[in-house]
């Protein structure tokens, strides 16, 4: 652990919205660093993998040596936030994978890309979400996953239409939508909370 | 496709979602940063460009290399060959309209593609006016060579901008002059007080507010990629350098010798545009790579990046 007040956050920096992600984490509270080698991503207290295209991500991931130390550290505990494709990331399952492509894994669910549809039915609800205290937060949802099943140990944080959108298991958190577009960093400060949390054990 | 649309859910939940935002626009630019978007011309090249990681392929009938080549008027894609792509792989798919052809734009919104480029690729359809892409669900992309330009796309709804370059020629020199001079304009506005944003709106013939907007935030208000010759691995990672967000590479993967092979390295090349020995890596044993044209001898008639005003 670096500062435990200024826990060392990395963003997962293959693809995707990884400068927004660094800012909410910054307004949160944290360190961000970018996370594209192994060695970059030994030295951090968390991890947020970042909305993008999952498919490109995984790719990556394979071609680059992270994908086995990324499940080393989250099988030894490191806190780890998804969006949208991150939540796809963390999933042990997906319903429809391309093929080849692998997720990191560590939260027992089944998610379904792309649940909530094309561009066209992309949209903004506000979602009432566990753990984050001040009212709903803005949900932006892009071609976004919802999660189809989750075994005994996840707790499911929201949902939107019936449909889980954010789920934790234990330091694992993930959600369909993308609070880094909003600028409201409320659940950037959970999981920040989360990091530090480990420090404490 | 989901069974429930969110207007179904909207009664139900009494919170009413809102679709065709321009966060959600402009969001779903955000999403294909450091990635690369390829031009592909039938079901089998989008499963090429998906395999090899490209993060959204763009739909179109002929390559610009071809256009070049067989001349007449480019049109809107055959709409079974764009529902073909669709079906093919689960990545974004993007598809062109003329400049000006709303009908066009109207249509491509209809067959539910995620992205709409009103594209000087195409033969334009209005020499005086683009589409007002406020009035659509789905999002534009527009081609820019210089920050009036991109702002004054902007300003009637472009969601992402690209620097235009000189697609199917396979060279980078014009792309690279299109993002330098918006960077440079872009640094240039950064320096002005605030009397001075005034005249530089008028000198950019772009609204003060955007013209306000970007001297704040120092970058666009939406994503900026960069288009238009991008052929090696090299060329990509030069264009990240230079300041793109990511790259739309056209003919540069399909004109080539060994098509996904090419479009993996210039995936990777993208993300570690700033990584030289990954780059040279990424660049070995690709095979051809497409022939290409010198800009300078294209005949004013044919430069594609003039049209679009």
């Amino acid at each position: 652990m670096n500062d435990t007040q200024r826990p060392l956050i990395g963003v997962l920096a293959l693809q995707g919205d990884v400068r927004e992600h660094f800012a909410a984490l910054a307004g949160a509270g944290a360190e961000p660093r970018t996370v594209r080698r192994p060695e970059e991503l030994a030295e951090v207290d968390g991890l947020v993998i970042p909305g993008g295209e999952s498919t490109t991500i995984s790719k990556l991931a394979v071609a680059f040596g992270l994908l086995e130390p990324l499940r080393e550290r989250v099988r030894a505990g490191m806190p780890v936030y998804g969006s949208c494709a991150g939540m796809i990331m963390l999933a042990d399952k997906i319903l429809d994978p391309r093929s080849g492509q692998e997720t990191v894994g560590g939260i027992d669910m089944i998610v379904r890309r792309n649940a909530f549809g094309r561009q066209n039915e992309s949209f903004e609800a506000a979602v009432d979400m566990a753990d984050v205290e001040g009212g709903p937060v803005e949900g932006v949802f892009i071609r976004a996953p919802w999660v189809e099943s989750t075994g005994a140990e996840v707790r499911v944080l929201a949902r939107h239409d019936g449909h889980p959108v954010a789920v934790r298991q234990g330091r694992l958190l993930a959600t369909s939508f993308h609070p880094e577009l909003t600028g409201d960093h409320r659940v950037h400060e959970a999981f920040v909370a989360m990091v530090r949390g480990t420090a404490d054990r | 496709m989901s069974s429930t649309s969110p207007a179904a859910s909207a009664a139900a939940s009494g919170n009413t979602p809102e679709t065709g935002t321009a966060r959600v626009k402009r969001g779903m630019a955000e999403q294909l940063k450091g990635g690369v978007i390829m031009d592909v011309v039938t079901p089998e090249e989008a499963k090429i460009a998906e395999d090899a990681g490209a993060v959204a392929v763009m739909a179109l009938e002929r390559v610009p290399a071809d256009i070049r080549k067989d001349g007449g008027v480019a049109r809107m894609s055959d709409p079974d060959m764009i529902d073909g792509i669709i079906g093919a792989v689960s990545i974004p798919v993007m598809a062109k309209s003329r400049i000006g052809h709303f009908v066009e734009a109207q249509l491509l919104q209809a067959l539910g593609v995620d992205y709409i480029d009103e594209s000087e690729v195409l033969t334009p359809a209005d020499e005086v006016n683009h589409s007002d892409k406020w009035a659509f669900t789905t999002p534009f992309v527009c081609g820019a060579t210089n920050l009036g330009e991109a702002l004054r796309r902007i300003s009637e709804g472009a969601a992402m901008i690209r620097s235009k370059g000189e697609a199917g020629t396979g060279n980078v020199v014009e792309a690279v002059r299109h993002m330098r001079q918006i960077k440079a304009e872009i640094g240039r506005l950064k320096s002005l007080d605030n009397h001075e944003l005034y005249a530089a709106a008028k000198e950019l013939r772009a609204p003060y507010e955007l013209v306000r907007e970007v001297a704040e935030l120092g970058k666009l208000p939406v994503v900026l990629f960069s288009a238009g010759g991008v052929a090696t691995p090299a060329d990509a990672a030069l264009m990240r350098q230079l300041g793109a967000e990511g790259v739309f590479v056209g003919s540069g993967i399909f004109k080539s010798g060994d098509p996904a092979k090419r479009a993996a390295a210039i995936v990777k090349a993208t993300t570690f545009y700033d990584d030289p020995k990954v780059i040279a890596d990424a660049s070995r044993a690709l095979g051809e790579a497409m022939v290409g044209i010198n800009c300078d001898t294209l005949p004013e008639s044919e430069r594609y990046a003039s049209r679009g005003w």
